[in-house]
């Protein structure tokens, strides 16, 4: 029983570590990567306390 | 024992104090009053650092969060919220005790002596569900709709409530940059405000902060029972004397659960243990109980 969990968490693990680098790859595909790159190499006003 | 939690406290210490030099190694933005425009600006580093830190190298995940899903041409994020989920899946809260430069932050903070420091009191566990209320306000709902004329949502976790982006952007660019000390107004009251009652709060009580607050620490929270790394309690081994539950500055016993949403992995229960009952393990590793 106690194997039988063990074995699914490892499933798991795993599911969210794939579904994790699909997500990255799928945002670098669609183009998000410039929108934070933009915003985080100038100055963020906002993230400062003056915007 | 006592010898053994110094050391890995020491050690912890060490880890969080170079990583917090690596990811903020731009040093001469400091002098500047400038911040880093190169290509590593790309990635975000795992724990909580203002992109806006003269010295910051890499971007911070719950700032870029809000920039993508605040943004007119996206309403998900899936190269941040997938680079969460990678590090959340490896370490869980590990990224919390041992790599957030916010997090060494404040405990350093903790070590200034104060005559009482409460290790708990009424609320406590109520005031925990605070960051996830934070989470899917600040970050992610408020971003998303409350968006001006073409769209475009501010990040309002950052700028509402993050003191890190006073502390690590807002104080040192504000000193150094004349344009910007002109143009500070009440937000900066307020965020200056937070800071030091977040930094008289981390005196006395452990990492306020991340307790009660980081909408990062909420993500990465979740991932702690199914994470790759995790803790143990053998229970052969174990003898039920709560040294480890009396050690937790985060108020967890790893007898009753190991991997708690609270826990941030910083070893004081396993360096505590007489027994070393408390172990290291990663999903590939057979269960040692033959119970």
């Amino acid at each position: 029983m106690r194997k039988q969990k063990k074995k699914n968490i490892n499933i798991i693990s795993i599911c969210f570590l794939f579904i994790g680098i699909v997500f990255m790859v799928f945002g670098i595909y669609r183009g998000e990567v410039p929108v934070m790159f933009e915003k985080s190499i100038n100055i963020c006003l906002e993230c400062i306390g003056i915007g | 024992m006592v010898k053994k939690r110094i050391s890995n406290d020491r050690s912890r210490y060490i880890i969080q104090a170079i990583w917090t030099l690596i990811t903020n190694s731009f040093l001469i933005g400091f002098i500047q009053g400038k911040i880093y425009q190169g290509k590593v600006k790309n990635v975000c580093v795992p724990g909580l650092n203002c992109y806006s830190c003269p010295g910051a190298i890499a971007s911070c995940p719950i700032g870029s969060l809000q920039a993508v899903i605040g943004s007119y041409e996206f309403k998900f994020a899936f190269y941040i919220a997938g680079f969460m989920i990678v590090i959340g899946s490896i370490m869980g809260r590990f990224v919390c005790g041992y790599l957030c430069p916010f997090g060494f932050f404040q405990d350093m903070l903790h070590k200034i002596p104060f005559y009482k420091k409460p290790k708990t009191f009424k609320g406590d566990r109520l005031l925990r569900k605070l960051k996830y209320v934070i989470l899917i306000v600040f970050v992610i709902l408020m971003p998303l709709f409350l968006v001006d004329i073409i769209g475009q949502g501010s990040p309002y976790f950052c700028k509402l409530i993050c003191p890190a982006g006073t502390l690590e952007g807002g104080i040192p660019l504000v000193l150094m940059n004349d344009t910007l000390k002109q143009t500070v107004g009440w937000l900066y009251a307020w965020k200056n405000f937070l800071l030091l009652v977040t930094i008289l709060a981390s005196i006395l009580i452990y990492r306020p902060f991340c307790k009660y607050i980081c909408p990062l620490g909420a993500i990465y929270s979740v991932f702690n029972p199914i994470s790759i790394f995790k803790y143990r309690v053998n229970p052969e081994k174990c003898i039920h004397c709560h040294a480890c539950a009396t050690e937790c500055k985060m108020n967890v016993d790893p007898v009753k659960n190991a991997n708690d949403l609270e826990c941030i992995r910083c070893g004081k229960c396993k360096s505590i243990c007489p027994t070393n009952a408390i172990e290291y393990t990663y999903s590939t590793k057979k269960y040692t109980s033959k119970n």
